[in-house]
C-alpha cells in the first residue's frame, strides 16, 4: 500500500517497471501461445518439420536488425520524454517509433512542455500515446473475420484474381516504401545515401540467388534477405563517411 | 457430431481471446498510473493532444487493418497488431517466409508458416527491446553508443536495406504490376515534401489500391495473372 500512496514524481517508480513488465510479459505469452499451436497444427497438417524449422530459423534472423533499430527508437523516445518505462512499454507493444514521437511530441506541445516533470503530465501523455494508436488492436477482433470471409468468397468466385490482389497489395507497399528510399534525392548527394544502399542490398540479394541457383543451397533462402540487410547496413559507414565526410 | 473446427477457425477464437487481454492490458496502463500518482490528466493538454493524433491515426489504423489483414492473413494480423511494427517488419517477415516456404496467402498451411514468422519476429523483438533497455538502464554507455553519430548511417538505413532485398524477391516476380505504382510512389515522394519517413505508413494504403487498379486492368488485358506469375517464379 505504501507504494500507492508515494506521490513524489519520478517516471520509473518500482510499482510501475513492475506494471509495464507484466503488460509486456502477457503481449510475450500471446507470441508464445500462437507460436506453439501454429506448430502443432503445421505438424498435424503434415508440413515438413524442415520447412517449419527454416521458418523459425529465418524469421529470427530477418529480425534482428531492424529490432536493433526499434531499439535505438526507445533511446530517442526516451530522449523526448525522460523514462524509460513508457517508452520500452510502447515499442514492445503495438507502437511504431513514427506513430509514437508524433503522439508524445503533440501532446508535450498541447501541454506546452519539454520534459515529463509531473504525474498529470504522465498521465496525460501516457492516455494520448494509448488511446490515439488503439484502433488496431480494437479494432481487428471484429473486423478480421469479415475481410478474411470476403477475400475467401473472392477466391471462390475467381481465385486467380484473389491471388494476384493480395500480390497487388505487397507490390503497393514496397513501391510506397521505394518511393519513400528516393525522398531525399533532390537535397543533394547526402539525399541519395538510402538509394546506394538499396541498390546494394538488392545486388546482394541478387548474388545471393545465383550462389543458391548454383550450389542448390536451398536452406540459404533464409538467410538471404538477413545478408543483405546486413552487408547494406554496414556499407552505409563507408558510403556515408565518402559523401557526408 | 460437432464438426472440428479448422485451424483458422481457432485462430478467429484464439485472437479474439488474446487481443481482448492484451486491449485490457494495454488501455489500463495510463489509468494506472492515474492510481499509481494519484492524478488525473490534464484535460486540455489531453483534448489537444487527441485532436492532434486521434483522427489521422485512426483513419490510418483502420485503412491498414483492411491492407495487412488480407496481405498477411488470420493468425499474423491478430498477433502484429497487438504486437506493432508491421509495415516496417511484421509484414515482410511474413511474406518472405511465404515464399521461403513456397506456400499461399490464406491457405491453412500459409497461415501455419506466417503465424509463426510473426510469433518468432514479435518474440525476437520483445528479447532484443527488453535486454537493450536493461543495457541501457544499466549502462549509460550503452544508450550513449546506440545514439551516437558513429553507428548512425548503419541503422538510419534499415529500410532501404530491407526494401532492396525485398524488391528484388517481389518486384522480379510482378514487374509489369510493379512499374506504375512504382513510378507513381517515386513522383510523389521525390516531388512533395510533405512524404517523409513519417508519412510513408500513410502512402502505404494509397499504393496498395493503386496497384490493385492497376493489376485489375492489367489482368482484365490478360498482361497479368496466375498463369504470368508461374511464368516468373
Amino acid at each position: 500500500m505504501g507504494l500507492f500512496l508515494d506521490t513524489t514524481f519520478t517516471m520509473d517508480k518500482p510499482l510501475v517497471v513492475i506494471i509495464a513488465g507484466i503488460i509486456v510479459l502477457i503481449v510475450l505469452a500471446q507470441s508464445f501461445f500462437f507460436l506453439i499451436k501454429a506448430v502443432q497444427n503445421g505438424k498435424k497438417m503434415g508440413i515438413d518439420k524442415q520447412i517449419i524449422r527454416n521458418t523459425i530459423t529465418g524469421s529470427a534472423l530477418f529480425t534482428i536488425a531492424p529490432a536493433i533499430s526499434i531499439l535505438i527508437g526507445v533511446v530517442v523516445l526516451i530522449g523526448a520524454l525522460g523514462g524509460y518505462v513508457l517508452p520500452w512499454l510502447r515499442l514492445s507493444v503495438i507502437g511504431a517509433l513514427t506513430y509514437e514521437l508524433t503522439s508524445a511530441a503533440s501532446v508535450m506541445e498541447a501541454l506546452d512542455i519539454n520534459v515529463i516533470t509531473s504525474g498529470s503530465q504522465y498521465v496525460t501523455v501516457a492516455l494520448v500515446m494509448t488511446i490515439g494508436i488503439i484502433v488496431g488492436i480494437v479494432a481487428v477482433p471484429f473486423v478480421c473475420k469479415p475481410i478474411t470471409g470476403g477475400i475467401n468468397k473472392m477466391k471462390t468466385k475467381n481465385n486467380e484474381w484473389t491471388e494476384l490482389l493480395v500480390s497487388a497489395m505487397f507490390v503497393g507497399m514496397i513501391s510506397a516504401f521505394l518511393g519513400f528510399i528516393f525522398s531525399d534525392v533532390l537535397s543533394g548527394l547526402e539525399g541519395w545515401i538510402p538509394v546506394f544502399i538499396m541498390l546494394i542490398s538488392a545486388t546482394v540479394m541478387i548474388l545471393m540467388g545465383v550462389l543458391i541457383k548454383l550450389t542448390k543451397w536451398k536452406v540459404l533462402e533464409n538467410y538471404a534477405i538477413p545478408v543483405s540487410m546486413v552487408v547494406s547496413m554496414l556499407c552505409a559507414l563507408p558510403i556515408t563517411q565518402a559523401i557526408v565526410g | 457430431m460437432k464438426k472440428e473446427r479448422s485451424f483458422i477457425d481457432n485462430l478467429h477464437v484464439w485472437g479474439k481471446v488474446w487481443g481482448l487481454i492484451a486491449a485490457v492490458a494495454i488501455i489500463s496502463f495510463p489509468f494506472l498510473l492515474m492510481v499509481i500518482y494519484q492524478t488525473g490528466p490534464n484535460w486540455k493538454g489531453l483534448l489537444n493532444g487527441f485532436l492532434a493524433v486521434v483522427p489521422m491515426f485512426w483513419a490510418v489504423g483502420i485503412i491498414e487493418i483492411f491492407t495487412y489483414v488480407p496481405m498477411i492473413g488470420v493468425g499474423a494480423s491478430y498477433l502484429s497488431f497487438v504486437t506493432g511494427n508491421i509495415t516496417n517488419l511484421k509484414a515482410p517477415v511474413a511474406m518472405t517466409a511465404l515464399v521461403n516456404a513456397k506456400m499461399k496467402a490464406g491457405t491453412e498451411e500459409g497461415e501455419v508458416i506466417t503465424t509463426i514468422a510473426v510469433a518468432i519476429s514479435s518474440i525476437v523483438t520483445t528479447f532484443i527491446i527488453a535486454i537493450g533497455v536493461l543495457l541501457i538502464v544499466l549502462i549509460k554507455p550503452v544508450g550513449t553508443f546506440l545514439q551516437s553519430e558513429a553507428i548512425a548511417p548503419v541503422f538510419n538505413n534499415v529500410l532501404p536495406a530491407l526494401f532492396g532485398g525485398l524488391a528484388v524477391v517481389y518486384i522480379s516476380r510482378n514487374w509489369k504490376l510493379a512499374i506504375f505504382p512504382m513510378v507513381l510512389m517515386l513522383v510523389l515522394f521525390i516531388f512533395i515534401p510533405f512524404l517523409n519517413s513519417s508519412t510513408v505508413g500513410i502512402m502505404v494504403p494509397v499504393g496498395a489500391i493503386f496497384t490493385i487498379l492497376v493489376a485489375r486492368v492489367l489482368y482484365k488485358k490478360g498482361i497479368v495473372g496466375t498463369k504470368y506469375q508461374k511464368k516468373g517464379e
